[in-house]
């Protein structure tokens, strides 16, 4: 009789932390399917972390890489690509720039999430610089040219998955910045190049 | 050790009466029964509020829900109620408080208060479901709560809030009564009841209690993550804070689809002592079907994401999903095959459970392959948010696991009452019902295909006809479910007296070593199975 309860006691302990370890791998989701996203290029995710300096092997091949912009109705901003597309040098750093125009009659703060397609170009697509990695606030009316500088790693052209690619597109979809409280009181992100806009969609 | 026989001895003769036998009860059985209570009482109102959807979308236009609000609160309450407070009361705390601790010779439950705590808490859940219904407008987000339908812009008010409190405590209670079942399981086992000796039942859930303990907790933690996205400002599935709405229906799929297990394991445990029993035969193949319930319950945790074939996933992630769904196709196949060649040579008794048992496989091979179609995400895309779908699930684990609680229940009403049913109204009520829900749920295959969305009060005249066959079948099965309320009646107020063992020598399970009803206390000295052949 002790002996079982003993028993049912070591058994309900170790299930109860297991329901608890499963919380929180829940929560543990959330930065785990960033790190994942970042890792693999899961989704569309371009390279953003150690990238600083493209290959120094560039080759002759060519990619074509298209713009693509999107704004959610709650920020009132024009935005749209410079240059609808553009063929660049494998290794090759690029700047393609973007403009944004507040169209409201308040300052406003704004932040973009991005993505590549097709995602499996995601790994070789790398992200050395971006408007995209703070938060960006525009006055009433203000225009301004925000630019993204970029490389395509030559290796898109040796890996078996990715070889075929011809064109990437890379998307833009600019939200108004949680932290935005209307008045332009929105604080800057604190550390540029930390991605700000962050998760991608997966 | 003598100190403590002492002490039982002195519980055990304790027997209160009136409100605080069943308030405070740590009796297995009398929180069995007040879990089917339970249930019922449940079943009641979620089955209105589908009779209600039914009568809307019995002809085109709108006919009185003029509120789409409450339309969607009506689809939302009729999912949340059917899955949480109908089958699995019914299932888990009700069948299987009643017959695991009776079916594997141990006196209760390991922790008989926790067992009383999980029913109280459910209750408590059902109460606050009911006031969020009620309160602005209500929570008309859908079973699945996906934001950002689901958050402070399109669901501003405390009833979105109230709901997931609500799903919080019956998420608590499950798992409490996981973790008590599996316990039991464990260590409550008579002399010589080995893991491999076990009932069926018990087999299914014990599958079902862990499935149960790793799929609630990612539910309460998605569920923690929408209540602060929706009062405390973090932005988990809010892409302008850099979050996901994706990552809401990963968590929520990686609950959801194990949680359609939970729901209907329990029922191949029913199914399987139940055709055992009025086929006169141990079932076939005894340990392919319970190992079949440990597979399908692994491979239940890594095929979530087909639920979400629509929200951009690349082609080899697709692949692999429908693969792994596939798969699951295999484990369930060997069940309905167990059956068969159970009942193959048998001595068929068709009694109304065994009715109720083979009414079950009808519609879970109907599900099943109408399951096998959707898994394929080429054909998915298609089919996504269409009735196709509802007729899908409505078969596989809805209304196939409403039969196998129809057949727990006629099988096991004389165990827990001591009471005969009316026979011949017993079968009256399986017809009806099976005829009913065919005719509701069959026609919904070809609205699907013909592209009705799911979760729409109105639709265009060409999907009038069979609209209006499906409405037809409600009233059926609405006519059916009166009935069975009186046979429920009938059975506790004029039932015969049935002996211990009501089924012959089919039954061989320990419930039926003892009195029917079952009395207060069972198996205190506990039975010695050593030396007996595998159970079923």
């Amino acid at each position: 009789m002790a002996q079982t309860h003993r028993k049912n006691r070591t058994t309900a302990l170790f299930l109860f932390t297991v329901a608890g370890g499963m919380v929180g791998l829940a929560f543990a989701s959330v930065p785990l399917y960033q790190l994942f996203c970042q890792v693999t290029g899961f989704g569309g995710t371009p390279r953003t972390e150690d990238v600083a300096a493209p290959p120094a092997a560039m080759t002759d091949r060519t990619i074509t890489v298209r713009f693509d912009a999107n704004v959610n109705p709650a920020l009132k901003w024009r935005f749209r690509p410079e240059q609808r597309e553009i063929r660049v040098r494998a290794g090759e750093p690029v700047v393609a720039y973007y403009k944004a125009v507040n169209r409201s009659a308040g300052p406003l703060t704004g932040t973009a999430t991005f993505n590549v397609t097709p995602y499996k170009a995601g790994l070789y697509f790398s992200k050395t610089d971006c408007f995209c990695f703070t938060e960006q606030r525009l006055a009433a009316g203000e225009t301004a040219r925000m630019g993204v500088e970029f490389f395509v790693d030559p290796e898109i052209f040796k890996d078996p998955n990715t070889r075929e690619i011809t064109t990437i597109t890379l998307s833009y979809t600019f939200f108004r910045a949680t932290d935005d409280d209307g008045a332009g009181k929105a604080k800057q992100a604190e550390a540029p190049g930390r991605p700000a806009g962050g998760l991608p969609k997966g | 050790m003598a100190n403590d026989a002492a002490v039982a001895a002195a519980g055990h003769g304790h027997h209160p009466s009136g409100w605080r036998r069943w308030l405070f009860s740590t009796n297995h059985k009398d929180i069995g029964t007040m879990y089917i209570v339970l249930s019922l009482v449940s079943a009641v109102v979620g089955g209105l509020m589908s009779f209600l959807i039914r009568l809307e979308l019995m002809v085109p236009g709108i006919q009185f829900i003029t509120d789409f609000q409450f339309y969607n609160v009506l689809v939302t309450g009729h999912g949340f109620i059917m899955v949480f407070f109908v089958v699995m009361p019914a299932m888990i705390g009700g069948f299987g408080n009643w017959f695991v601790p009776l079916m594997i010779g141990a006196p209760d439950m390991a922790f008989p208060r926790m067992n009383n705590i999980s029913f109280w808490l459910l209750a408590a859940a059902l109460v606050l479901l009911l006031i969020a219904t009620f309160t602005q407008g209500g929570p008309g987000t859908g079973w699945t709560v996906y934001p950002p339908l689901s958050n402070a812009d399109y669901h501003p008010g405390a009833a979105v809030d109230l709901g997931i409190l609500s799903l919080h405590l019956a998420g608590a209670s499950s798992v409490l009564g996981a973790i008590n079942l599996i316990t039991t399981i464990f260590n409550m086992r008579a002399p010589g009841m080995t893991m491999h000796r076990m009932p069926l039942f018990c087999w299914a859930i014990l599958v079902t209690a862990f499935l149960l303990l790793l799929a609630i907790p990612v539910l309460a933690g998605a569920l923690t993550m929408l209540l602060t996205d929706r009062n405390f400002g973090t932005t988990f599935f809010e892409a302008a804070g850099g979050g996901d709405p994706a990552l809401w229906q990963h968590l929520f799929w990686f609950f959801g689809h194990p949680e359609v297990y939970i729901i209907i394991i329990p029922g191949f445990g029913i199914v399987s002592q139940v055709v055992s029993t009025f086929s006169r035969k141990p079932i076939f193949g005894y340990l392919g079907m319970a190992y079949a319930m440990v597979f399908i319950g692994f491979v239940g945790f890594v095929v979530w994401a087909h639920h979400m074939y629509t929200i951009g996933l690349d082609v080899d992630t697709r692949a692999y999903f429908v693969s792994a769904t596939l798969i699951i196709a295999v484990p369930t196949g060997i069940k309905i095959f167990s059956w068969l060649a159970t009942m193959w040579g048998g001595s068929i008794d068709f009694r109304t459970p065994m009715l109720f048992a083979l009414g079950f496989i009808w519609l879970f091979v109907v599900g099943g392959v109408t399951g096998v179609a959707l898994a394929n995400a080429g054909l998915d895309i298609a089919f996504h948010d269409t009735y196709y779908v509802v007729a899908h699930f409505h078969y596989v684990m809805a209304i196939s696991a409403l039969f196998a609680m129809f057949a727990g229940f006629y099988y096991w009403i004389g165990k827990m009452s001591g009471r005969q049913y009316p026979k011949g109204l017993a079968k009256l009520h399986f017809w009806l019902f099976f005829i009913g829900v065919n005719v509701l749920f069959f026609p919904q295959h070809f609205l699907g295909i013909a592209g009705m969305p799911r979760r729409i009060p109105d639709y265009p005249d060409a999907y009038a006809g069979w609209n209006y066959v499906s409405s037809v079948g409600s009233f059926i099965t609405t006519a059916a479910t009166v009935l069975f309320f009186f046979i429920v009646w009938r059975t506790l107020t004029s039932g015969d007296k049935v002996p211990a063992n009501q089924w012959g020598e089919g039954a061989t399970t320990l419930e039926w070593t003892v009195a029917s009803p079952a009395p207060f206390h069972t198996h205190e000295d506990l039975p010695d199975m050593t030396g007996e052949q595998p159970a079923e």
